[in-house]
C-alpha cells in the first residue's frame, strides 16, 4: 500500500499541480460529453448527485478538516441552500409576481421566478450568513460538547422548515414549506445564451456541466483559502487555540469565517440540489446525511482535499450502486432489506475508520501526525492547557 | 480593534544612568483562581529597551503573572498598560497587536506544520489581506505573502535556525530548535516587548550561553525590550538590567543583579527559612 502511494507520489511529482488539474477536468469533461452514451443513465445521474455531494464535502472540510470544528449538523445548510432554491425558483409564494432573467415558459407562472445562476450566489451568500448565526453560540465550546450542540442545530432547522406551513415559528401566515410535502416542481436552470437556453429534463447532459462548473469554482475558493494567511490561522487555531491567539490570530473571527465558508459552499451546492431533484423536502434533510458527507471526509482524509474529493465520490457512487447491488443477497440470506439501514453503514464506517486509520485513506501529512500523537507523546498537551483559556471568563 | 489612550504616566525607570521610559507597567495585579492568591498586588514594570528577570521559586505565580500580562488570564484586580495603552483583560490578539509577543513555558509549536509556516503564523497579526483578497490573489496579497515568507527566513536565520530545516515539521526539531523556533515565531510579530518564559529549560550550557547572546542581539539590534521568566542564575545574572522576585504570588525584591543576589528575603526564599 505504502509501496504504490509512494510510486504514486514519485510520478505524480514529476508533473506540476496545475497540469495535474487540468488532466482531471478534462477526463470530467470528457465524461460529461460522452458519459450518457458509453455508460447507463444511472451512472449518469449519480454522476451528478455526486458532484453535488463533492462540493458539500468540501464545505464541511473547511469547517472540519482545516479550522477542526467537529460539525454533525451539516445537513442544515444543504436545507438553508435548497430552501432558497425552492423559494426563489417556484410557484411556492404564488401571491408574488417577480421574473427575473427566466424562460419565456417560465415567465408566466406566478411566484418569484430568479435566473439560476443568480440564486445559486444568493443562496451561498444567506448560507454563509446562517453559518455565523449558527456558530457564534458554538465558539467557546470544543470536541463532544461542540458536536452535540452542533447536531442539535441540525435537527432543528429542518424541523423550523416542516413546520412552517402557515408562519415562520408561527409568525404571520405565509406558507413556507407545505410542511412535508415540501416545495416542488422547481424551476429547471436557464441561460439566456441562445443555444444554451433549452435545458429540458429529458437531457440531464447541461446539469453535469453546471454541477462541473461549481464544483471548480469551490476548488478554487478551497485552494486559495488554505493557501492564505487565513487558511494558515484555521491550521494553527486547530492545533492549539491558545498559541494561535498569542500569536494575534482572533480566534472569534477566524472560526466564525470557517463557519460560514463552510455553509456558504453547502447552501450552494444545496441549491443545486433542489433544482436538479426538482423538490425541495424535508424528508432530505436528515441527521443521516451530516454523518454521510462526515463519512466522506474522514474516509478521503480530512484536511487533505484531493482526499475529501476521493472519498466523497466512492461513498456517493456506494451508497447508489454497491448497496441495492448487495440487496438481493442480504434479502436472500437473511431477509433483510440492507438499503433501509444505509446510513447506519455509513456510520460503522466512520467509527471503524475512527478507530483503525483515523487520518483516511489519503491522509494530509498533518493530519496524520495529529491523530496519532497522543500514542508516544502523553506530555503533549497537560490538562492544565485545555483551561487555560477558560479561566478569562 | 483600537485602544483607547490613557493620560500619559510619567512613569520611568533609571537604568545605568540613561532612563527609559516604561514600555509595560503593571499596577496593583491581583490574579485569584477561587480561593487561592496566585498573583498578590505586584506592581511591575518593564523599561523600553531593556531586559527585565522575573525570578522565584516553583509555583511563586510568575506563569500566572505573564498570563495576566498577555491577555490569557483576566486579572481580577488591577491594571496592566502597554505604552501608555490599557491592555488589561484585553483577548491575547489584541495584547500581540499592540505589540507584546510571547513564548510558552511548555513549548506550544503548531506540530504539524513546518518550522516556516510556524513563523509566518506569528505574523499574521500584521497582515492586512482580506477574504476577497486572498481568494482572488490580488498583487497585494500576492506581495504580501512573499514578504511574509521573506521576513520568517529572516527571523528563522536571525535565531540561528539552520535553512535545511525550513520545510520540515516543527516536532521534528531537536528541543533546543524548538525553543529557538519559538523565539522567531513570536519575533514575526514586530514585538517591541519579548515575553520568555523559561526558554533555557531543557538546554544545554552551550545552548543556553547562545540564548544570552540572542537576547542581547535582540536588545541591542532590534531594540526589543525582554521579559524574562528564567531559573538558570548564570543566564540571569548574566543578561538582566532589572530583577524582581517573585515569591507565594508577592513581589518579595526587585533591583539590578547585585542588589538581588544579596537581598536576605531572597536568600531566604530560595533556601528556606533555616539558612
Amino acid at each position: 500500500m505504502s509501496a504504490i502511494r509512494n510510486t504514486f507520489g514519485r510520478v505524480s511529482g514529476l508533473v506540476p499541480f496545475w497540469v495535474w488539474c487540468l488532466v482531471w477536468l478534462l477526463a470530467a469533461i470528457a465524461f460529461g460529453f460522452i458519459g450518457d452514451e458509453v455508460f447507463s443513465d444511472e451512472l449518469y445521474d449519480a454522476s451528478i448527485t455526486t458532484l453535488g455531494y463533492v462540493m458539500m464535502a468540501l464545505g464541511l472540510n473547511i469547517v472540519v478538516g482545516f479550522a477542526g470544528l467537529l460539525d454533525l449538523g451539516y445537513v442544515a445548510f444543504y436545507a438553508i441552500g435548497a430552501f432558497m432554491g425552492g423559494w426563489l425558483m417556484s410557484a411556492q409564494f404564488s401571491d408574488r409576481d417577480i421574473h427575473f432573467l427566466v424562460s419565456d415558459v417560465t415567465e408566466k407562472l406566478p411566484g418569484i421566478h430568479l435566473n439560476f445562476f443568480l440564486v445559486i450566489f444568493l443562496a451561498a451568500a444567506v448560507t454563509a450568513f446562517w453559518g455565523a448565526v449558527l456558530g457564534a453560540p458554538t465558539l467557546r465550546l470544543r470536541g463532544d460538547y461542540l458536536a452535540i450542540v452542533t447536531l442539535a442545530f441540525g435537527e432543528i432547522v429542518p424541523r423550523v422548515f416542516e413546520l412552517s406551513e402557515s408562519g415562520l415559528f408561527g409568525i404571520g401566515s405565509t406558507n413556507w414549506s407545505n410542511g412535508r410535502q415540501g416545495i416542488t416542481p422547481v424551476d429547471k436552470p436557464f441561460a439566456p445564451i441562445p443555444g444554451l437556453d433549452e435545458i429540458t429534463r429529458l437531457d440531464i447532459t447541461p446539469y453535469f456541466f453546471i454541477a462541473l462548473f461549481m464544483v471548480v469554482l469551490v476548488l478554487f475558493l478551497n485552494f486559495r483559502l488554505r493557501d492564505s494567511r487565513l487558511g494558515r490561522a484555521w491550521i494553527a487555531v486547530r492545533e492549539d487555540e491558545v498559541a494561535a491567539a498569542a500569536m494575534g490570530v482572533n480566534l472569534v473571527r477566524v472560526k466564525l469565517w470557517a463557519y460560514a465558508i463552510g455553509a456558504a459552499i453547502g447552501g450552494f451546492a444545496g441549491a443545486f440540489l433542489g433544482v436538479y431533484r426538482n423538490t425541495v423536502n424535508v424528508d432530505q434533510f436528515e441527521f443521516g446525511f451530516s454523518v454521510f458527507i462526515l463519512a466522506m471526509i474522514i474516509i478521503g482524509g480530512m484536511g487533505n482535499i484531493g482526499g475529501v474529493i476521493a472519498g466523497a465520490i466512492t461513498l456517493s457512487l456506494f451508497e447508489r450502486f454497491a448497496l441495492p447491488e448487495l440487496n438481493p443477497l442480504t434479502q436472500s440470506l437473511i431477509d433483510f432489506d440492507i438499503t433501509a439501514i444505509s446510513f447506519g453503514i455509513f456510520g460503522f464506517f466512520l467509527l471503524a475508520m475512527m478507530i483503525l486509520r483515523p487520518e483516511g485513506f489519503i491522509p494530509n501529512r498533518r493530519r496524520k501526525m495529529e491523530l496519532h500523537e497522543g500514542e508516544d507523546d502523553e506530555t503533549a498537551t497537560g490538562p492544565g492547557d485545555e483551561s487555560l483559556y477558560a479561566v478569562r471568563g | 480593534m483600537r485602544l483607547p489612550r490613557v493620560p500619559a504616566m510619567s512613569r520611568s525607570t533609571r537604568l545605568g544612568g540613561e532612563v527609559m521610559a516604561d514600555l509595560l507597567v503593571a499596577t496593583n495585579v491581583t490574579k485569584r483562581f477561587g480561593g487561592l492568591t496566585a498573583v498578590d498586588n505586584v506592581d511591575f514594570a518593564v523599561p523600553e529597551k531593556s531586559i527585565v528577570t522575573i525570578i522565584g521559586p516553583n509555583g511563586a505565580g510568575k506563569t500566572t503573572f505573564f498570563n495576566c500580562m498577555t491577555g490569557l488570564y483576566k486579572p481580577t484586580t488591577g491594571k496592566v498598560t502597554f505604552d501608555g495603552k490599557d491592555i488589561t483583560a484585553k483577548p491575547p490578539h489584541v495584547v500581540t497587536q499592540a505589540g507584546v509577543a510571547r513564548t510558552f513555558q511548555n513549548i506550544k509549536l503548531f506540530k504539524t506544520m513546518t518550522v516556516l509556516e510556524n513563523v509566518q503564523v506569528g505574523r499574521h497579526a500584521r497582515l492586512k489581506s482580506r477574504i476577497t483578497g486572498m481568494i482572488l490573489r490580488t498583487p497585494f496579497v500576492r506581495r504580501e505573502e512573499e514578504e511574509v515568507e521573506r521576513r520568517s527566513r529572516e527571523l528563522l536565520a536571525i535565531v540561528g535556525l539552520e535553512r535545511r530545516r525550513y520545510q520540515d515539521l516543527a516536532s521534528s526539531l531537536p528541543y533546543g530548535d524548538q525553543r529557538r523556533l519559538e523565539i522567531a515565531r513570536a519575533l514575526a510579530s514586530d514585538p517591541r516587548l519579548l515575553l520568555l518564559d523559561e526558554p533555557t529549560a531543557g538546554m544545554n550550557p552551550q545552548e543556553s550561553d547562545e540564548l544570552t547572546v540572542l537576547m542581547d542581539k535582540l536588545r541591542t539590534e532590534l531594540g526589543i525590550a525582554i521579559l524574562l521568566i528564567e531559573h538558570d542564575m548564570k543566564v540571569v545574572m548574566g543578561v538582566s538590567d532589572h530583577i524582581t522576585v517573585l515569591d507565594g504570588g508577592q513581589k518579595i525584591a526587585a533591583g539590578n543583579p547585585q542588589e538581588v543576589r544579596k537581598n536576605p528575603r531572597v536568600i531566604e526564599a530560595y533556601l528556606g527559612s533555616q539558612a
